[in-house]
């Protein structure tokens, strides 16, 4: 009997493996990737996000596909309206915006969408248990509410000019969202929008699929079934688009660099708030000597890191603002001259100990530098600012760690930081600079500290005039070069290529965290694939 | 058999008790911070009031034994809590996922079991000859070889060399549903290489066990009444040879789960592999208790599922272990 029942078993266990076996072997390559549909396109990128709830923070810069913002920003990153029908009224000195909406637009499950989802979106992402970590770029917000079912008005806690913005943030169905648990609800990942696509699926780790929405106020998308597949290695990356499998990518220059060439590829540089800084905190004695900051700010050779590290993909950086924006001061820039630097930690007294490391009044010239463990642009900008300084006998000591090892350290040490918002020059600076926010978080990591500053940057966040805001900022980027308590690099270029059936695509003014936004595929739903 | 099957039960709860809060422990201890894993890159813009939010808000805050406790009381209720890293209940997480883990290992476990079983027999009828010195070798050599490196080589030579079979994934990355076809052609090299890491060990074991069987009295004495060879080496010998082999089922269970983690992340096989992985770098300490939790259970069931069949097959044995 036994004996009989683990025959039988095994018998069982065969017949199951080779249905399996079969079932395997009968699967030929169907769907045959992605070449065949024209109205398809399945893109490569190396970030995924952690929810596509609004509410929790996805899509917060805007193009987040499945919802639309009051406002978004066209190519040129000039603000647009999207929900809101037009460009918002600004009233009360600044500190009330009343935004007219879009009328007859409608989710993608049908219900119609009005002023109160607006007042919810905003409402619940400021709420203290909402679990979102962007809710301090609200943090001007007093009040929102809504004037009929059309109307919706933002009153400001002081007068804020970049406030409209952040009004690119994506808006949630009440009826769906404000039903479940905005931490831990569905919704995070079956979201339902406004937008020009739908979800289809997302399979974490490995793919977000989107339809287009054949309702879209904008007009149907042409790019019919839009693909994002996550792929966190480059190298990957760059083999799953050779085999054909994806249509566009992210890459590194030195791997975009053989496509330069590719009849069916085009090669998409895009320019970027991304850059790249060692911070110089004001209580480290050396850091802290305006001398130092001088001389490493004149000491390091900018150019070299753009060609050598970055490829020629990139520019140098002398602040948060590229050079080719035109919030940039002309005239700051700052020429790499190793001499000048030299001369300036003379004439301020460090002179030169016996190992070749200056010193003064008994401290040696000499600071630890931090980067995020494993990231390797980060560790190779640091190894060349430690080797440049080394040449004007300030020796850098780079030094690798986590976030929660560098944190508590920021305060005397050194770290390489990356940022960069391209949306409004405050975004930055604000938080980069500001003293009362030393020490906030990660805000203002070098504990800078500079009155003129302080006041330009309340001026400029504060004036809702052009030319005034114009002035604060060239007042700031001449004070960082007098006292420049961050050594800015560079900023790095974000390169993506595309097949050419999509024809000649555009590419926006991309920010630090480049996710699933940014690249050419920003505007996928405008693209004009050739038939 | 159910008295053992109860006794094992009853062992199970003490186990699972000093396992989970050991993940907490072990969690609690480790440098990484649960709120900044939480936040992402928002938290490097993020004010420290927003932080020290965050942290309140994901209970973090609370001391080690309480947070056990509540995501203790709250689990026997049926309520794992919620996935802070993955924003959605731990049960759906783990509902999601956790039928393609399975999918996977059953798979493999079948193809290891029943290939490792004909190649130990092949082996063992014939010891010292070419064949047995091949499937031996071979098998010592993939003992040695570590399951990640097995599924780079695999993706190398069949997915990029050869392009006959797709390097990973559970459907192609165009298709946005999921179809039979798809699953089973994306099946192939994550379970080859998953039954392929496991394999030696059942060779072994089944050309040991058969090989001593040949040389016992009950096949000397099948053989001397003239019985077919075919008969001699599957029904005499494999039977009692295959006795080893139903305890190494049940102890390979964990290499098993382990092997699977390895292969689901180099094949981005949608399993709770990846979740595993997440749950641990960010701290996530619900979703981390409730995977060891269930990784702890599968453990225990091959080991009580191992002694039942061995109970079963020789009736020397009872069920009093």
């Amino acid at each position: 009997m036994r004996a009989r029942s683990i025959r039988a078993a095994g018998g069982a266990a065969a017949a199951v493996a080779l249905a399996v076996a079969a079932s395997a072997c009968s699967a030929p390559g169907d769907g045959g990737g992605s070449g065949g549909a024209k109205d398809s396109a399945v893109v490569g990128i190396a970030y995924e996000p952690d929810t596509l709830s609004p509410l929790l923070g996805y899509g917060k810069d805007g193009n987040s596909k499945i919802f639309d913002g009051l406002l978004t920003h066209d190519a040129d990153m000039k603000l647009k309206p999207a929900l809101a029908a037009e460009l918002p009224e600004v009233t009360d000195d600044g500190k009330t915006y009343t935004y007219k909406l879009r009328q007859g637009v409608k989710f993608s499950d049908g219900k119609p969408f009005t002023a109160k989802d607006v007042v919810f979106t905003y409402e619940t992402i400021l709420d203290k248990k909402t679990n979102n970590a962007s809710k301090t770029e609200l943090d001007a917000v007093k009040s929102v509410e809504a004037k009929g079912d059309d109307t919706v008005v933002f009153r400001l806690k002081y007068p804020y000019a970049p406030f409209a913005e952040r009004t690119v943030l994506p808006i949630a169905p009440e009826h769906v969202a404000g039903k479940q648990d905005v931490n831990n609800g569905s919704f995070t990942t079956k979201p339902i929008g406004t937008g020009p696509y739908e979800l289809v699926k997302w399979s974490k780790g490995e793919k977000l699929s989107f339809k287009a929405n054949p309702d879209y106020w904008g007009g149907a998308p042409k790019v019919k079934n839009f693909t994002m597949a996550i792929i966190k290695d480059d190298d990957i990356r760059a083999t799953r688009l050779d085999a054909g499998e994806l249509d566009g990518a992210i890459l590194p220059p030195n791997l975009a660099k053989k496509y330069k060439n590719d009849g069916d590829k085009k090669t998409y540089t895009a320019k970027t708030f991304d850059y790249r800084v060692v911070t110089l905190p004001t209580g480290n004695k050396v850091t802290g000597d305006t001398a130092v900051r001088r001389a490493l700010d004149v000491g390091v050779d900018r150019e070299a890191m753009v060609d050598s590290i970055l490829d020629g993909a990139g520019k140098e950086a002398y602040g948060p603002v590229p050079t080719d924006s035109p919030w940039f001061t002309r005239g700051t820039e700052r020429k790499f001259d190793a001499a000048k630097a030299e001369k300036i930690l003379d004439d301020a007294g460090w002179k030169p100990g016996k190992d070749g490391v200056r010193e003064k009044d008994g401290v040696r010239a000499a600071f630890p530098l931090w980067y995020l463990s494993g990231d390797k642009l980060r560790q190779e900008h640091a190894l060349a600012y430690a080797s440049d300084a080394k040449k004007i006998g300030i020796k850098v000591e780079v030094q690798s760690g986590t976030w929660e090892v560098i944190q508590p350290r920021m305060p005397k040490d050194a770290v390489l930081a990356g940022g960069g918002s391209p949306a409004d020059p405050d975004f930055d600076q604000y938080t980069l600079l500001k003293s009362s926010l030393a020490g906030d978080g990660f805000n203002n990591m070098a504990h800078y500290d500079n009155k003129k500053v302080d006041e330009a940057l309340e001026d400029a966040r504060r004036s809702g005039d052009h030319a005034e805001r114009k002035a604060a900022y060239d007042t700031i980027q001449r004070e960082l070069a007098k006292d420049p308590g961050y050594t800015f690099l560079t900023h790095i270029d974000h390169l993506y290529v595309v097949d050419k059936r999509f024809g000649d695509l555009t590419t926006q003014t991309e920010p630090h965290d480049h996710g699933l936004a940014s690249g050419p595929w920003w505007n996928v739903e405008d693209w004009q694939p050739k038939k | 058999m159910a008295r053992l099957a109860g006794r094992r039960a009853l062992f199970a709860v003490p186990v699972l008790l000093v396992v989970t809060f050991g993940v907490f422990a072990i969690a609690a201890a480790s440098p990484f911070d649960p709120v900044k894993a939480y936040a992402g890159t928002a938290g490097l813009t993020a004010s420290q009031e927003n932080l020290d939010q965050l942290r309140a808000n994901l209970g973090v805050d609370k001391p080690l034994a309480a947070r056990w406790w509540d995501w203790l009381t709250s689990a026997l209720t049926g309520d794992l809590g919620d996935s802070s890293v993955l924003r959605q209940p731990v049960a759906d997480v783990i509902g999601e996922r956790v039928g393609w883990s399975v999918l996977l290992a059953a798979t493999a476990f079948l193809v290891a079991i029943l290939l490792g079983t004909t190649l130990g027999v092949l082996a063992a009828r014939r010891p010292g000859g070419w064949l047995d010195r091949a499937v031996t070798s071979l098998a010592y050599t993939l003992e040695a070889a570590p399951p990640f490196w097995l599924g780079l080589l695999a993706v190398w030579l069949f997915a990029l060399k050869l392009g006959v079979l797709p390097s990973g994934g559970l459907t192609d990355t165009a298709s946005s549903t999921v179809t039979a076809g798809q699953v089973a052609s994306h099946l192939v090299l994550p379970a080859g290489v998953l039954a392929v890491s496991q394999l030696p060990w059942f060779v072994l074991y089944v050309r040991q066990g058969v090989g001593d069987a040949l040389g016992d009295d009950p096949v000397r004495g099948a053989r001397a009444r003239g019985l077919a060879e075919r008969t001699v080496l599957l029904g005499h010998a494999l039977r009692s040879g295959m006795l080893p082999v139903l305890t190494l089922i049940g102890s390979r269970v964990p290499e098993l789960i382990t092997g699977a983690l390895l292969v689901e992340t180099v094949f981005s096989w949608p399993g709770i592999a990846a979740a595993t992985v997440q749950a641990a770098t960010a701290v996530d300490f619900s979703l981390l208790a409730a995977l060891t939790a269930l990784a702890t259970a599968a453990v225990l069931l091959g080991n009580l599922v191992a002694d039942l069949l061995y109970g079963l097959a020789d009736p020397r044995v009872g069920f009093d272990g």
